[in-house]
Order: C-alpha cells, then structure tokens, then sequence
C-alpha cells in the first residue's frame, strides 16, 4: 500500500484587515495616507488599535503534515473554525497554500457540495453531462454511466424536467448519483449525507464504501460522528488550524467530543463566537446538579438540568432552543427541543434576555461521557445558532452499593426500566 | 481493509516526509506558481467541459424565450437598422461609397463578435465564484468557452450579412470581394484574442476592485465610437489619423469591410502591428489570469 496524499507542513495564512478593501479609491486612499505615515483613513473612529493588526497574519492552518495511504477512508475533523475547509480547498486546488505543498498521486474529485454546477433551466440528463464534466469526467464516460447513475438516483420519470421543477431530495439524489459515479482515485465528500432521507442516506454510505473496497481512497468531511465513525478506519483532528491527532477513528472522535470544551459544566461564549445571526447573542450554557451548582459529571440516578442563556436582540417570528445528547463515540442518544413544552410560546419571541432550561431525569443516560450539540433556530426556516459538542458532561456511577447496575451495560442511554414476571398457571 | 502500517496508524504527528524516490505523483500543489506557468496542456484535457460549457451556453440562453435563437438574428439587424436610419440617413454620414446597411452591418457584426467577448469574458471570476469556489478544472475552460458560444452568435451574424450582400450584389450595386478575404479567419481570431485578453484582464482586476465591472460596460460603449463602426476611416482628416491609427482594432475592422464590401482603409503593415499588439494583449492577461487565479477565492 502506498502513500496517496502526502500533506508537507502546509500553512495557509490570510491577512487580517486588509481584504476589505473593495475599491481602487480605498486602495489609493490607504496607500496615499500609508506613503504620507497617516493612519488608514478607513478605519473607523475608535478602531486605532487594529492599525497595529493590519497585515496581522490569520492562520487558518498551521503547519499541518500527514499521509494518507491508497484506499483508506479518511474523517477530517473538528470544530468550526479548525482549517477544514481550508484544508479541502487546498486539496481541490481551489486556493493555493502559503507555504508547504502537498502531493497527491492520481486522479482527485471533490464533492464539496451536491449540485455544483447545475443549472436550474436544464433538464436533468442535461444537468448530469454538464455536472459529470465539471466534475472531470469526458463525455465518453459520462454517456457509459448514464443508465447506471439515472438508476441509482432513482428519478427515471422525470430525468427529462428541468431540475428547477425538482424537489430538494430529487436535487440532491442526482446530484449525489453523478459524483458517486465518478471515478478518481481519491474522492473527496463534503458532509453529502446531511441531505436526503435515510435510506437514500443508506445508500450514498454504501457508495462510498464500494468506493473505498475498490482500492480508491475517500476524504470525508462531517460533523456528523455516527457517519464518520461508520465509514472512516481514520481520521485527522483539526483545532485551530493545527493537527491535533491523526489515527484510528475510534481513538480520534472520543479526543474530538471531548476537546478543547469545558467539561467542568460551564460554557461561556466570549465576543466573537457568541452569535451566527445579528439577532442573537449566546451567553452561556451549564450542567446544574439537582442543588443548583455547576458540575462536571453527574450522578447516573439522579435528575440534572442543562441550562442555556442567551439574548435576543430583535424579537423573533419563533425561537426553538434545540438540544443534541450525543455519546463519546458521536452516537446520538437523543435530541429534544423546548417546543415540546407544553408552556412553550410558539409564536414571537420579544427582545431581552432569557434562560431556558431543559430537566433530564436521574436514571437515564448510561455511565461514560456525553456531549452537547446545542442549536438555536426558527423552526423550518434558519438556523441562528449551532455548536456541536458546545459542552460535555460525563456521568458516573457512584460507588454505591444499592446500585442497580452494577457495571457498565451496553447502550447509549440505560433508562431504569419497570420489569414484572409473573408465574401463568 | 487490511491493516495500515506504520506513519498513520498511531495517534501522533507525523512530520518526517521521506517518500521513496520511485514515487510518481501527478499533482503537486505548491504555494507559488510562474506567471508564464498557462497549462495549456492541461487545459486539452477539459475539452469536453469546454465543449459542454458552450453547449449550455447556447441551451440555457433560450429557455423560456419565446424566439429562441432567433434573437441571435434580430439584434445585429435591429442595430444595423437603428445605425443605418441614424447615421445613414439622418445624420447622412458617408461609407467609402458602399450602402450604408452593408457598411454598418459589417461593423456590427465583427464588433459585436470582441465586444461580447470582452464584456462576457471580463466576469467570469466573480460571476462564477460559487462554481469556482468549489472545483477545480482549468479557470480558462470559461473564457474560452465563450469566445466559442460567441463564435457561434457571429457565425449566424455572418450568415445573415452574406445573405443580404448576396442580394445586394445581384442588385447591381458596386461590392466585391478582394484578396484580403482569406484574411477572415485572421480577423477573426484577432477579434477573439482582443476580447478574450482584454476580458480576462478585466476578469482579474475586478476580483479585486470591483469598480472595474463598471468601467467595462460603458468602456465598451465609448470604444465603439473611436473603432470605425459609423463611418470610415477614409473620413478622418489627416490631423486626427492618429485615432484611427491609435486603436488596434481598426485595422481589423477596415479590413474585414475590404475583404467583403471592396472598401477600406488598410495596409498590411497595420494588421501585422495590431496583430502584435494582440498577443501581447492575451500575453498580459494569461499571465494577470494564471497569477489571480491560484487564490482569487480568498479575495471574491
């Protein structure tokens, strides 16, 4: 087995500052004051300090190395913000790197998102040359597969409609039928499987590993850890721009839900990463024990509440607070939401601040560590804020002696259950 | 799968780097790249893009229009038309003796062959970002592809002048082809060098001055007025010969009335020069297209 990709030390800065800058006149302008020694006439007033930020460097990746070998699965990893888009770029020449190089032997396709490419006034087989080409299929190859991936998309009946008449799962379905069919030897796929129903979804991951048994090597990017961790035999860690880890899947993702996150029970979002939307800022988010303190890891009996704080800046048509309680290695073990409250308002949500709490019972999770995936949204329409892995907690079983399970039972969760045998005659 | 050895299987980073010296990569990916560094190779192997890019062009124009590729006829003759009332008989500018239609239409059938190049081309960083932003196949795939839809548009264009020369001829009026008629395939390309090498300029400007995006649309316009489309360059007094001697796409245009209408003001000394000033044109904007291109995503 040989090596495929060979990542060397690739850095990928950009400028702070000074992209901003749309038009000649601001140009001139910045030069001309830069040539006299005045201050950026742009800045705005208050704003002197990050004159000394000007032509600061951002590092979006730092140094990062690693090979990847033919015919492995490859999760790419971690959080917002990491590189790993960054790195994808690089990857599909979309951007250069600042310095390093990487190597890559034979064909690369990117699958950075379904549909690149179509155009909505042409009919789906259209579309499907069209799109196959941009990929870097010729024609020739495209016209071989044709049957095969109308088949696999599954819209016989409407592959002559333009796909501006589709729904959003036939889009996605032929979309995704395309680039399955390519066939480079290193496919690179870009969280594809968020879109979809299940058995479509069960279908792409069979896909890909068809792909991958074929010897061909595949870069997965998700935020998803049940799918990496189903698909991947590795993985790359990224935070903040540097390689954290690189190894096998099942070692990396308990290190990803686990890092760099508070795991004593609080998250406060500083400026800067409390708000995805003007509307909303994020202020904290906590793991009460039942005595109202902040903990870490609680207690596998008993009750525990997750708090959230945030502040609403313009009121909402409709806010929904979303929570996702995933297991270390990325399962979901449930998610639930502060609509199925039955005091829940749906309608507007006013300006102001608010705190809203969600009340898990005592003898619910299993033993072992848990992470939050918290989400603020209006329900059907835009999603305002969503971290994954915002928070982890771990629960513990007491050393206890009345304790009914005495050592660790498989499962993501393991609820305490009403059981009666009763003898029949 | 079967195990993976060594580097990758422990959770560390890995930094020494020491491929064997057998191995053959086929993509480098490096920080810096030559000006001159065109890949015209590469982009051979994207002709089927090329061609399929050209194909949708000319698909996706006429979708829910009701005429189709018939407007690819209507345009030049509405503007031969609208030019033929206005400075034919209007303003009763002369045309080397050769029927004012006959004369516009020649202009605006070879001007409008670089000016669409030019405002077509001149977008397509920032018109195709999204597209950009997510794959790569070679960047000069959409310029080329075109100057080859356009090619098309002025191939019918042609046609429709040939027709109405045809029926002119027969009806007596003094037009004739000369030699400088095998030089068509020459005016065309240099039409296409123009339009290509100056949109491509424009192209990696505006990916980071926006304004240019602007300039381009009137700049045409005004352009028009200094390249001979309205009357000839027989016309212009000798103290202004310098204008028509300044632009290099005059030649080309005068030409192109020589070859078909019998008519014009040209020397071979002009086209070799224009001829010139055209690869150089293309030169400067392959050479501004290959440097932006590696990393206009991180200013669009």
């Amino acid at each position: 087995m040989s090596t495929v990709i060979s990542v060397e030390n690739v850095t990928k800065s950009y400028r702070l500052g000074q992209i901003g800058g749309g038009t000649l006149k601001e140009d001139f302008s910045r030069w001309w004051a830069k040539l006299r020694g005045l201050p950026d006439p742009l800045l705005k007033i208050g704003e002197e300090h990050h004159a000394r930020h000007l032509g600061e460097q951002f590092w979006a990746l730092d140094n990062v190395s690693f090979d990847i070998q033919e015919g492995d699965v490859v999760g790419i990893i971690g959080r917002n913000g990491a590189g790993k888009s960054t790195l994808l770029k690089i990857l599909s020449q979309v951007t250069t790197p600042t310095s390093g190089q990487i190597k890559i032997k034979g064909r690369i396709a990117s699958l950075l998102e379904v549909g690149t490419g179509f155009n909505p006034e042409m009919t789906g087989r259209e579309n499907v040359f069209l799109n196959g080409a941009i990929l870097g299929m010729t024609k020739a190859e495209i016209r071989s597969k044709f049957d095969e991936i109308v088949a696999f998309s599954e819209i016989e009946e409407f592959i002559d409609t333009p796909v501006k008449r589709y729904s959003s799962g036939m889009y996605v379905r032929l979309a995704f039928a395309v680039a399955a069919h390519l066939e480079p030897e290193i496919l690179i796929v870009d969280e594809v499987l968020a879109v979809g129903d299940a058995e479509f979804q069960k279908k792409c991951i069979g896909k890909m590993q068809d792909v991958s048994r074929g010897g061909r090597t595949v870069l997965f990017v998700s935020h998803s850890m049940a799918a990496v961790s189903k698909l991947c035999q590795h993985c790359v860690l990224l935070d903040g721009g540097r390689l954290k880890l690189f190894g096998p899947t099942a070692e990396i993702i308990p290190h990803y839900l686990k890092s760099g996150k508070q795991t004593d029970g609080i998250r406060i979002w500083g400026e800067g990463e409390n708000t995805q939307d003007p509307r909303l800022k994020l202020r904290a988010m906590r793991i009460l024990a039942p005595d109202g303190t902040v903990v870490g890891h609680v207690d596998i009996r008993k009750p525990f509440t997750i708090e959230v704080e945030y502040q609403i800046l313009e009121t909402l048509p409709q806010c929904r607070i979303n929570l996702r309680v995933l297991t270390s290695d990325g399962t979901l073990a449930f998610s639930t939401a502060d609509s199925i409250d039955p005091n829940y308002n749906a309608g507007a949500r006013a300006a102001g601040s608010y705190r809203t709490r969600c009340f898990i019972p005592g003898n619910l999770l299993n033993e072992g560590y848990y992470s939050l995936t918290m989400g603020v949204d209006i329900p059907f329409k835009k999603i305002l804020f969503m971290e994954e892995a915002a928070l982890g907690f771990s629960v513990e079983q007491t050393s206890d002696l009345n304790t009914r399970f005495p050592e660790k039972w498989p499962g993501a969760v393991c609820p305490l259950l009403e059981w009666q045998t009763k003898p029949l005659d | 799968m079967s195990s993976h050895p060594t580097t990758n299987s422990k959770p560390a980073v890995d930094t020494s780097h020491a491929p064997p010296a057998d191995e053959r990569w086929s993509t480098i990916i490096t920080p810096h790249r030559g000006w001159l560094d065109w890949r015209l190779k590469q982009l051979w192997r994207y002709r089927d893009l090329i061609s399929l890019f050209v194909w949708r062009d000319f698909v996706s124009a006429y979708k829910q229009t009701i005429l189709g590729p018939l407007w690819h006829i209507i345009q030049p003759l509405l503007m031969t038309i609208t030019f033929t009332i206005i400075f034919g008989h209007v303003a009763k500018l002369p045309t080397d003796g050769i029927p004012p239609f006959l004369f516009y239409m020649s202009g605006i059938v070879c001007w409008n062959y670089f000016a669409n190049n030019l405002t077509k081309t001149s977008s397509t960083f920032v018109g195709n970002a999204a597209l950009l932003g997510k794959v790569y196949f070679h960047r000069l795939a959409i310029p080329i592809s075109i100057a080859i839809s356009n090619l098309i548009s002025f191939g019918i264009s042609l046609a429709i002048f040939l027709v109405f020369l045809v029926s002119f001829y027969f009806r007596g009026v003094d037009i004739h082809f000369t030699r400088w008629i095998f030089c068509t395939p020459l005016f065309l390309l240099m039409l296409a060098g123009y339009g290509l090498g100056g949109g491509i300029i424009v192209s990696a400007l505006t990916t980071r001055y926006r304004d240019l995006a602007n300039l381009v649309a009137f700049g045409v316009q005004l352009l028009m007025f200094g390249s001979f489309i309205m009357y000839p360059v027989s016309q212009v007094s000798a103290k202004n010969h310098w204008i028509a001697e300044l632009n290099p796409l005059v030649p080309i245009i005068e030409g192109f009335r020589l070859a078909f209408l019998g008519a014009g003001t040209v020397d071979v000394a002009q086209v070799a020069t224009s001829f010139g000033i055209m690869i150089a044109v293309l030169a400067v904007g392959l050479m501004l297209f290959t440097h932006v291109e590696r990393t206009f995503m991180d200013t669009v």
